[in-house]
């Protein structure tokens, strides 16, 4: 399983012909319980792949919603071994949907490469994304991960050029990120017309599906991003609709899953030329 | 315990890769690896030109007011009884410490690199204070993040920066510290990749700050061999410096590195006591990790979450250290010692009484083990310590530790 996982996936969404809908959970916020129940609700939801994040003390390429989801996680106490157990619990109901780890390097530091990459395969993790492990610093990470069967998948950005793209996707498996701003998380908005073209030259670089985040918040703009991406992620939007819940006392799961809801239709319609709603 | 082996010249660290040892790397985003290997190449050659070299050198001489004096400190060395005790006088430097020789080497840089907006991060306002000042000799905006906290309890330095003319910006994010106006300055040139110029303060960060910074710091030792020589006719057995990233320790170390016979000792905060959790000693009280770009000793927990250090010294007050010190800690080279808040204003006041100086309270931490590193040298030994700022901007915080209204 695990890195077939996400290959199987992608390759179901060719055949299907539309992009895939990645939606960002943070483990633990607004708290354990509340996050495994969003998990579970989000194949249902529409998502096809998950992005689980991993809270640190530290985030730098976060913006404000993520900070302070990680905040909160951090708070109640949220940590990789529970991260774990969190995808361990969501796995005994869903062998399908790949999901990915997203945080940063000093947690895996902490746990060890190897034995890190083993509890992962074993909980039911398919790949990993560590934000402040460039390529140049990811062989040994990537080699205890591939050694488990999971991919890194690799960030490509604006700033990520001809001359440089070989070096991010050397080692990549699974898919492609591709960070659609320069600058942090759920801060400036990505314009498909710009993305267009660099998802096209990383695609055909890598050979590998192109997802594309950082700045998408609404179903037009999800819409819009799935008609050039091979699939669609959104985080700060959905983890500000945790904050909101919280803050009005609402029911946080029902939420989270209605915003889902409504990204993953834009983004299963955007080819058809239907509308989202 | 195995200890890596010790390299046949320290000099050439770091590697091609940003590497000393273990430690150092470059733990950024995709977005800022263009950059930093942009800055990479522009220092490399930059290094490499002599006339870039001798602009530096100017601006040193005239407007930082190069080379500080190396001062025999009587009364000190007296009061112990042990080696003679000389102060290298960093705090007579324009703007009050070490700051400024960094401050001015990273402007050319930035100048010549044709960037346009400078951004940096500041824990007690030194280094935001000297940044805003090159910046205003040089006609460049600056921005400087500065933690809510910080803003609060330094408030002169703050209002210092206004008057130079940068914006400071108080980051309230995390624990609203030192560490959070880095990764604020961080998020910031993220964003702002096409024009803006990240000048850090401390020889920490990712690849090629640690060893830039080291690079324009390194004019203290140069000098402290130089004028050693002259005084003493021989290198000193010791040299010693505070440590929090550790910019004016290795500045003076580096020049000594291939002298084995030079100790190399450097002193780490250990605010309320190393017996406690409240203190800022990265390498006698953290293991290594990954922050900032860089990996290094840090302060951490059990699951890898960074933790806040605590030292009266704001300029010390940071979770890790720079790159460099780590792997001189681990190869054996270097010595780190720690001294608590308490020993710390003891020593600003015996320098204060003794030699009429106040020293800042990061530079106190040094002093507090001074005496006892002279003792062991004996009467015939030669210590210098970097005195690497002054402490009228530590009056008041002095005056509340001793319960004095001012």
């Amino acid at each position: 399983m695990t890195k077939s996982r996400i290959d199987a996936r992608f390759a179901a969404l060719k055949a299907e012909g539309r992009a895939a809908f990645i939606p960002y959970v943070m483990a633990g916020d607004p708290d354990a319980a509340t996050a495994l129940a969003i998990l579970k609700g989000l194949p249902d939801a529409g998502a096809d792949l998950i992005e689980v994040g991993f809270p640190f003390s530290d985030p730098m390429a976060e913006g404000p919603p993520i900070q302070r989801a990680a905040q909160r996680a951090l708070a109640k106490g949220m940590t990789l071994k529970g991260t774990l157990d969190l995808i361990r619990a969501f796995r005994e109901g869903d062998q399908a949907t790949p999901l990915i780890l997203m945080g940063y390097l000093n947690p895996l530091v902490t746990w060890g490469f190897e034995a890190f990459a083993r509890d992962a395969a074993d909980a039911g993790v398919d790949g990993m994304i560590v934000v402040d492990c460039p390529p140049e610093e990811a062989d040994p990470l990537a080699d205890a991960l591939e050694a488990h069967g999971m991919a890194l998948i690799f960030l490509t950005t604006p700033t990520t050029d001809d001359k440089r793209l070989p070096t991010v996707i050397r080692r990549a498996s699974g898919f492609v990120y591709y960070v659609s701003v320069a600058g942090v998380t759920g801060v400036k908005e990505a314009d498909a017309d710009a993305v267009a073209p660099h998802v096209e030259r990383v695609r055909r670089a890598s050979g590998l599906p192109v997802a594309v985040g950082f700045g998408i918040k609404t179903p037009e703009r999800a819409s819009a991003i799935a008609q050039v991406a091979d699939a669609v992620v959104v985080g700060s939007a959905l983890v500000d609709e945790v904050a909101e819940a919280v803050d009005l006392n609402e029911d946080v799961t029902r939420r989270v899953l209605s915003k889902v809801n409504s990204l993953a239709k834009a983004v299963r319609f955007a080819r058809r030329g239907l509308t989202a709603v | 315990m195995n200890a890596p082996a010790r390299p046949n010249d320290y000099t050439a660290y770091p590697d091609a890769k940003g590497r000393f040892g273990d430690y150092g790397g470059q733990y950024v985003p995709e977005t800022l690896m263009p950059l930093v290997h942009e800055l990479d190449a522009a220092y490399a050659a930059a290094k490499a030109d002599p006339a870039f070299q001798a602009e530096l050198a100017g601006y040193l001489t005239h407007y930082v007011g190069r080379p500080s004096p190396l001062y025999f400190a009587s009364r000190l060395t007296e009061h112990f009884g042990g080696a003679k005790i000389y102060l290298k006088r960093e705090e007579l430097n324009h703007t009050g410490s070490h700051k400024i020789n960094n401050c001015m080497g990273q402007i050319l840089l930035a100048m010549r690199m044709g960037k346009t907006r400078i951004i940096a991060e500041t824990g007690a306002g030194q280094h935001g204070v000297a940044t805003a000042t090159v910046c205003a000799r040089f006609g460049l905006p600056c921005v400087v993040y500065m933690g809510a906290v910080d803003v609060e309890r330094q408030k002169p330095n703050v209002f210092r920066m206004n008057l130079l003319g940068a914006e400071v910006r108080p980051v309230t994010s995390g624990s609203a510290t030192l560490k959070d106006a880095m990764n604020e300055a961080l998020r910031d040139w993220v964003t702002n990749v096409h024009d803006t110029y990240y000048l850090i303060g401390t020889a920490a960060g990712m690849h090629p700050y640690p060893e830039m910074v080291r690079d324009f710091q390194a004019v203290i030792g140069r000098e402290v061999r130089e004028q050693i020589v002259e005084a003493e006719g021989r290198l000193p057995d010791a040299v010693v410096a505070c440590v929090g990233g550790g910019s004016n320790a290795i500045g003076l170390f580096h020049p000594f590195l291939n002298d084995e016979g030079v100790k190399l000792i450097g002193v780490e905060a250990a605010g309320e006591g190393m017996d406690t959790d409240r203190h800022a000693a990265a390498i006698n009280g953290g293991r290594p990790g990954v922050l900032h770009g860089n990996m290094t000793y840090l302060l951490q927990d059990r699951e890898g979450q960074i933790t806040e250090a605590h030292s009266i010294s704001a300029g010390l007050d940071y979770p890790g250290i720079g790159p460099e010190h780590s792997w001189l800690h681990d190869v054996g080279r270097a010595t780190y010692l720690t001294a608590t808040d308490a020993e710390s204003l003891d020593a600003f006041m015996l320098l204060s009484r003794l030699e009429g100086i106040l020293p800042a309270i990061e530079s106190a931490h040094a002093l507090a083990r001074i005496g006892e590193i002279a003792r062991d040298l004996g009467k015939d030994g030669v210590v210098v310590l970097n005195l690497s700022g002054r402490g009228d901007k530590d009056v008041n915080t002095v005056a509340a530790h001793l319960g004095r209204q001012i």
